[in-house]
């Protein structure tokens, strides 16, 4: 049960998939524009993660070596169609606002990531903690950039203005503001990490 | 006793000139353009140059101390980057922008890179670019010169773009500064005579101000007319920020090439970029946006016009 926890809790903070292994940065710089978006493209990549990561787990004896690129594929893309739909069906404004973001987590560095080097390496229930835990510190990553982006870009939080009278610096709200964001973010953890040792 | 043999290591020769005294003659160099640019938009101008300066000395020390590095304020080139954002900007802006625009110009066009010497980009330029894209509105309202009551006026260079020829602003009153723009740019006499100052002290060589300005100018007079051939080239480079991007800020030591060879290339690349934003961009003016685009470029330059090492083929 420890080591499990250990699982989950590595995705968070030690190996965090955004600001120390650095992987999925064009989904968190395109999404990060606001909080409902971040928490909409979290959510559906930590499912496309957990169950990707427990099947290919269970299948990791039946996937012949030299083609297990293809296998993951397959596998990922099967629930990332799955997340699209129910997204398309029940959270119509999400998808829109999420776009072509939501079919392109098949991509995601992440998720491949994750099951080329843990799941198929891996029994399930490690694999099980282990994708929500990677779930959980992408979500947490790209809600801190896009909590920072939209107050700084907007000046609103969840549609709510936080600061009457702030006048927004739409520079935040671009794409330049995002790389500059998710550099300053980079750089404070790992000075944070330096003091540290 | 007196005459001892002194052995010491190269060099041998010394000049007086150091980091703090080249910033120091910079920022006098500039003086002559801040005061015109006061005169012409009156006590806001003066305003937003010492918000500006005095927000970058204070951004300097401040993430030197979180970062726990030595302060190095002192060399000057704290307050030169202060005093150069300051002449980007228009005089009537709202006090905050200068602040913001040297806190912008300072951590991350300079301290993040690691100070002095490190960085890639023009920090004031960065502080200038960061501001345009975050507060167009503030960054593109001109007032009129001479009317200290803040009546907006298009500038030049705007007027050209909606290809309205400027006749009513005589070639004289563009290069006294009697137009529309940021504070230090306007008066292009003013920044010839810092300009020749430093050309004078050695401080600058001529490559990338001479070179910048003809390309800009060749490129205006073949393409800025209507039909080839017949641009107003004079009104081009008389308007606009060319001068000073061309003097001050392109010639920035850390952030352009180290051969002269490299300086043509640079300043021709600068002419040219500015060229084609001013006739086929979004924006009137380019000479910022075009300085920082071959900011990162230099290292290429550099890597290019490498000189031959002495007694290497």
């Amino acid at each position: 049960m420890k080591r499990l926890i250990k699982e989950f809790a590595k995705g968070i903070i030690r190996e965090n998939p955004t600001f120390v292994l650095a992987l999925g940065l064009c989904p968190t710089l395109a999404v990060s524009v606001s909080v409902g978006n971040a928490v909409g493209m979290g959510c559906a990549s930590t499912f496309v993660i957990v169950c990707s990561n427990v099947i290919i787990a269970s299948l990791k004896k039946l996937i012949p070596d030299k083609i297990r690129i293809p296998c993951f594929i397959v596998v990922i893309a099967t629930f990332v169609t799955i997340a699209e739909m129910t997204l398309k069906a029940y959270f119509p404004p999400m998808n829109r606002a999420l776009g072509i973001y939501v079919p392109l987590i098949v991509v995601n560095c992440i998720v491949l990531g994750r099951a080329e080097a843990f799941a198929s390496k891996n029994t399930v229930i490690a694999s099980l903690f282990d994708g929500i835990g990677m779930g959980a510190g992408f979500t947490l990553a790209l809600i801190l950039i896009s909590a920072i982006r939209e107050m700084m870009g907007t000046g609103k939080l969840f549609g709510l203005t936080v600061f009457p009278g702030f006048e927004p610096a739409l520079a935040i709200g671009m794409p330049s503001g995002a790389l500059l964001i998710i550099g300053l973010l980079l750089g404070f953890f790992n000075t944070i990490k330096e003091r540290a040792k | 006793m007196n005459n001892k043999l002194i052995v010491s290591t190269s060099p041998h020769l010394h000049t007086k000139e150091s980091v703090n005294s080249i910033m120091w003659l910079v920022c006098l160099a500039l003086l002559p353009s801040g005061i015109a640019g006061v005169y012409m938009f009156g006590p806001a101008a003066l305003r937003a140059i010492a918000i500006a300066v005095v927000s970058s000395v204070v951004a300097e020390f401040a993430i030197q101390a979180a970062l726990k590095k030595k302060a190095s304020a002192s060399d000057g080139s704290a307050v030169l980057t202060g005093l150069l954002l300051s002449y980007n900007l228009p005089a009537h802006c709202p006090f905050w922008i200068p602040a913001v625009g040297a806190f912008v110009a300072i951590a991350i066009g300079k301290q993040i890179f690691g100070g002095l010497g490190q960085n890639i980009f023009n920090p004031a330029l960065v502080g200038r670019a960061f501001l345009t894209a975050s507060w167009p509105q503030h960054m593109t309202r001109f007032t009129a010169p001479l009317s200290y009551d803040a009546i907006t006026q298009a500038t030049p260079l705007a007027l050209l773009k909606e290809n309205k020829m400027i006749e009513q602003i005589s070639y004289l009153d563009l290069f006294l500064g009697n137009k529309g723009g940021c504070i230090g740019e306007v008066c292009v006499a003013a920044l010839l005579l810092g300009g020749i100052f430093l050309l004078a002290r050695r401080i600058i060589s001529w490559h990338i101000p001479v070179t910048y300005i003809a390309v800009t100018g060749l490129m205006c007079f073949i393409f800025g007319g209507k039909t080839l051939f017949s641009g107003n080239w004079l009104s081009y480079i008389l308007s606009g920020g060319l001068f000073l991007g061309a003097f001050f800020m392109a010639t920035d030591y850390v952030t352009s090439p180290l051969t002269h060879k490299g300086q043509i290339v640079f300043g021709a690349g600068c002419g040219l970029l500015t060229a084609i934003i001013r006739l086929w961009g979004g924006y009137p003016e380019g000479v910022s946006y075009s300085i920082l685009m071959m900011n990162a470029a230099v290292p290429l330059i550099d890597r290019y016009t490498k000189k031959r090492i002495f007694g290497t083929r």
